[in-house]
């Protein structure tokens, strides 16, 4: 099929979940009510590093309606500590702390109660005694040789270490013309949902079943959940029909489940945990990378970039979840959208005595972007050169695909340079080149950004053995249920959560698109992870390529089953036959045929109309693995990392007041190539989150910490996200370059926006700064830190003045 | 809800009477004093369109209307709304099986993903209406600035409510 000739794939078509939001009927984990429910407050860790001498909970049992008061050193006893995610097995993690606490807002104990107000009374009279312990935060005196070990078992607070060369790297560096070297830091932010995270349990002795509302967007979470707490993965039942109030990343939730899935077990009751605004920020463990890049590129004097070293040190907090694997995936896209031909990558995770960090949006690309991006400008600055011109020269062609990088992915297809074109074309941008002018002969700083980036997508998990050789997993498959009643109406099933993505629209459309029937009347069920097919939730911007994929191929049986049904009752050869709008009929006698309904009949009620040996009913599934994907990485760490690569080019015009230092996005442009939209809204509608992300985490978004590990900013007037007042209007430009991978050359774009805006924003405001001589290599570029550098700058100037 | 009848015996706090008008039914209920609005539409009435977001009036999800003006509903006390009117998600559609022009707005323009901070958004953009029936791109932008929104940068917000308007227009 062609994008020309879809018949819903690509159109206008109102989201289906939107109808239930819009009324106030969404499900969320926090709406779940269930009889003789009881309610959790956490008791948090005050200290970043202490030791827990005792716990004295009396007065809190003795309270009417408290009903338990869990703490670690009873829990760890009955469940099994939660994985690592690299080889690491000393990095033990339970829910609540046993013995030591490593950050400050760890859970030290849950208090359960016959409502939430209750249990936090209680929870104020359980008197924890602790010992206070030397405390590491800074990532760079963690790794010093004598620094404090946050997990003294582990023996060093590295708790993952590679380094990678993927080609002749000393060799391309002694052949350049120049190499220039520069740190950036990308600093600790999040997501930030504005749904915490909630989740309730309810155990049934009768039926040995412990049913999980969650609101998760977490791969393998039921089987993570079962094997914590000891069960077999049939005893856990995860219901995957729970509204997500948002994730882009970081709904994990496994020790919020682990925990309240043994408090339902251990008490006979339904039991609930929904976070508050701090217990979320601070112990949630939702905080994202907090990474220091250091980079060296060796180019030639007209700017062909031609190799790389990367070191990243990234900061992951107290204890191990995913987050070293965001280190990881960046590998297939390290080069970014340049032919650069030979790359060193040294990847670090170090833990210290703050939050534990999780999964966010770009699973570690959109920092490693920034990185590659900044120093793209700053060749440019050093050589005088445009900043367009100097990607032009470097950007990969769109006659070079499949285009294979160092570090052993190829990238499936693309046009950068036009989307580029597009995207500068659209911003006008010599006008806004005048524009910036203008604003600069007005007195305030102006500056244009440019960013060029890449979103892998496809998500696959090959980041997994490559950063732990005893990990052998090749496949991240996902699947779909199409089921054709007996009415003939169409029900697809799926096997995950979704967190605002428009699964249900996707899906519908897809299976309307393959069988030729309205997409509106289809439904579209989440099931419970009991009833589900194997699936791994919808992260690395996949599910437009796997779920997609996996609509399509079981709608695809289903058609082909009819098309079996009705040559073997018309008597016509299946390739002598056509299908069309759900009938099928002979293509040399279109007298001879059979309607939807008639088919469906068959297949239903009229065993003796089916060939031989065919089962009755009509009901397919399709269970799609990653294009690429089953491969395991090389020794010398090359691996397929995802298969499909969108691409994005941001255009942006701010201006900085010189007193205030305030930052203003006044224009925004992004290019944008994810290949085959599906659903155009959809792919637009994240592309403008994505953008707005980035805003926050270029200008003002980041988990500030104390010297002793406190956090300092816990709530939305500390810790600050963009609102309509920062974010400014938004165009994107679209573009298609079908992925040859994937069922309608879709690719993916849940990432899309936010892995370029961050670059763009930092890279206008350094535009903007460099009138005055000053540049600032660290987000979030906050008004102080403008302040900060343009003083320097200043200072440096006066003292220039006076030698 | 189960969860007030669960709670009877553990209280010592004394409960005050009160009476809230909510999309359009009198309610007479009896809450402890520092019972929030908030909890008191999500648990004791059961209207769980209002979400809770960060508990500190930054964020805007909880938004309802009170006495036809938008306030935050984690702010105040159940017992500050005594005797007056409230107006939460489930009742800005005239009837079952409604929406509003701008309900109806934000499914045409995709104005939501998750839909979490959807039912406050809605809030403030009927607020900004009932003020202002037609205004600019500006004005909605401000008007908006109230709520925090993570999944879509507003753009998509701000199309659903001049769509909503100039379709009024016309």
């Amino acid at each position: 099929m062609s994008p020309a000739t879809f018949r819903y794939i690509g159109k206008h078509r109102r989201a289906v979940e939107h109808k239930r939001f819009v009324v106030g009927k969404g499900r969320y984990a926090a709406d779940i009510q269930l009889p003789g429910m009881l309610h959790i407050a956490l008791v948090a860790s005050p200290y970043a590093s202490a030791e827990i001498k005792r716990i004295d909970a009396s007065e809190a049992l003795a309270m009417p309606g408290v009903h338990a008061v869990l703490t670690g050193e009873e829990l760890c006893r009955h469940i099994d500590a939660m994985l690592p995610g690299v080889d690491a097995p000393q990095v033990t993690r339970y829910p609540l702390a046993s013995d030591v606490t490593r950050y400050a807002g760890e859970w030290v104990a849950a208090v359960v109660a016959d409502s939430r107000a209750l249990a936090e009374d209680a929870a104020e009279c359980v008197h924890v005694d602790y010992a206070p312990l030397p405390c590491v935060v800074d990532p760079q005196q963690a790794l010093e040789p004598h620094s404090t070990l946050v997990h003294p078992a582990h023996g060093s607070n590295v708790i993952f270490h590679r380094k990678f060369v993927w080609g002749p790297v000393e060799e391309d560096f002694a052949k350049c013309d120049h190499q220039l070297s520069y740190q950036v830091r990308w600093a600790r932010n999040a997501t930030v949902p504005i749904e915490t995270f909630a989740v309730a349990c309810q155990w049934q002795d009768s039926t040995g079943i412990l049913d999980v509302w969650a609101s998760i967007q977490m791969p393998k979470f039921p089987d993570q959940v079962a094997k914590a707490l000891r069960l077999p993965g049939n005893a856990v039942r995860v219901h995957f029909d729970v509204d997500v109030g948002g994730s882009y990343g970081v709904k994990r939730g496994l020790k919020h489940a682990v925990l309240v899935g043994y408090l339902a077990q251990k008490l006979g009751r339904p039991v609930r945990l929904v976070e508050d605004r701090l217990e979320n920020m601070r112990g949630g463990d939702m905080q994202g990378p907090d990474r220091v890049f250091d980079v060296t590129l060796g180019f030639q004097k007209n700017g062909e970039i031609k190799a790389m070293k990367m070191r990243a040190v990234d900061d992951i907090g107290a204890y191990s979840g995913r987050s070293p694997l965001q280190l990881g995936k960046p590998v297939g896209a390290i080069v970014g959208p340049y032919r650069i031909q030979s790359v060193e990558y040294d990847a670090m995770a170090v833990m210290t005595n703050k939050t534990p960090q999780e999964a966010v949006r770009g699973f570690g690309q959109a920092p490693t972007n920034y990185a590659i991006e900044t120093g793209i400008d700053k060749i440019a600055r050093f050589l005088h050169m445009d900043r367009i011109a100097l990607r032009r020269i470097n950007l990969i062609g769109k006659d070079e695909f499949p285009y294979l990088i160092p570090s052993g992915t190829h990238y499936d297809s693309g046009d950068y340079d036009t989307v580029m074109t597009k995207a500068l074309d659209t911003a006008a941008f010599d006008d806004l080149l005048k524009e910036r002018d203008q604003l600069r002969s007005q007195g305030l700083l102006a500056g244009i950004g440019i960013s060029t980036c890449l979103e892998p997508s496809g998500g696959n998990s090959s980041f997994e053995p490559l950063f732990n050789p005893k990990n052998k997993t090749t496949t991240w498959m996902d699947s779909c249920l199409v089921r054709v009643d007996l009415s003939g109406a169409v029900t697809a099933l799926m096997g995950t959560s979704t967190s605002g993505q428009a699964h249900e629209t996707m899906v519908s459309t897809v299976i309307g698109e393959v069988l030729q029937i309205e997409p509106d009347g289809i439904r579209v069920l989440h099931a419970d992870s009991l009833n589900a097919l194997p699936s791994n939730s919808p992260v690395g911007s996949r599910m437009a390529i796997m779920l997609g994929g996996a609509a399509a191929g079981a709608a695809k049986k289903i058609k082909h089953k009819l098309l079996q049904i009705a040559a073997h009752n018309l008597g016509v050869a299946v390739e002598a036959l056509v299908y069309e709008d759900g009938q099928v009929q002979a293509t040399h006698n279109p007298s001879l045929k059979l309607s939807w309904d008639a088919l469906v009949e068959i297949a239903h009620r009229h065993f003796h109309k089916l060939p031989e040996g065919m089962e009755p009913g009509l009901q397919e599934k399709f269970v799609w693995e990653v294009p690429t994907g089953g491969m395991l990485p090389t020794d010398d760490g090359r691996v397929q990392m995802y298969p499909c690569h969108s691409f994005e080019s941001h255009v942006v015009l701010a201006s900085i007041d010189p007193d205030t230092c305030k930052v203003t996005v006044r224009k925004y442009v992004c290019g944008h190539d994810c290949g085959v939209m599906i659903s155009p809204d959809v792919v637009h509608g994240m592309t403008y989150g994505g953008i707005a992300h980035g805003l926050g985490a270029a200008l003002m978004e980041k988990f500030a910490f104390s010297t002793e590990g406190q956090l300092l900013s816990g709530t939305f007037m500390d810790y600050l996200l963009p609102t309509s007042a920062e974010v400014p209007a938004i165009t994107i430009v679209d573009h298609c370059t079908p992925s040859p991978l994937t069922e309608f050359g879709q690719k993916g774009s849940g990432e899309a926006g936010y892995l370029g805006s961050p670059a763009a924003i930092a890279s206008a405001v350094n535009d903007a700064l460099s009138t005055q001589g000053a540049h600032i290599d660290h987000l979030p570029m906050t008004p102080q830190a403008i302040w900060t550098a343009l003083s320097e700058a200043r200072s440096v100037k006066a003292s220039n003045t006076v030698n | 809800m189960t969860q007030s009848t669960m709670t009877s015996t553990h209280t010592p706090i004394e409960k005050k009477s009160i009476q809230i008008q909510v999309n359009g039914v009198i309610q007479q209920r009896h809450v402890e004093p520092r019972t929030s609005l908030v909890d008191f539409l999500r648990d004791e009435l059961g209207l769980t369109g209002t979400h809770v977001g960060c508990e500190h009036g930054v964020c805007g999800a909880c938004t309802v209307m009170l006495n036809d003006e938008p306030v935050r509903a984690c702010c105040m006390f159940a017992v500050q709304a005594d005797e007056m009117r409230v107006t939460t998600v489930e009742g800005l559609a005239p009837e079952r099986g409604v929406m509003t022009q701008i309900q109806d707005a934000f499914c045409e323009k995709h104005a939501l993903q998750c839909g979490y901070c959807t039912p406050g958004m809605l809030m403030a953009c009927h607020a900004l209406v009932a003020h202002n029936p037609q205004p600019t791109e500006a004005q909605v932008r401000d008007a908006i600035s109230s709520n925090i929104c993570r999944c879509t940068g507003y753009q998509q917000i701000v199309d659903a409510v001049m769509y909503a308007t100039q379709a009024q227009k016309a």
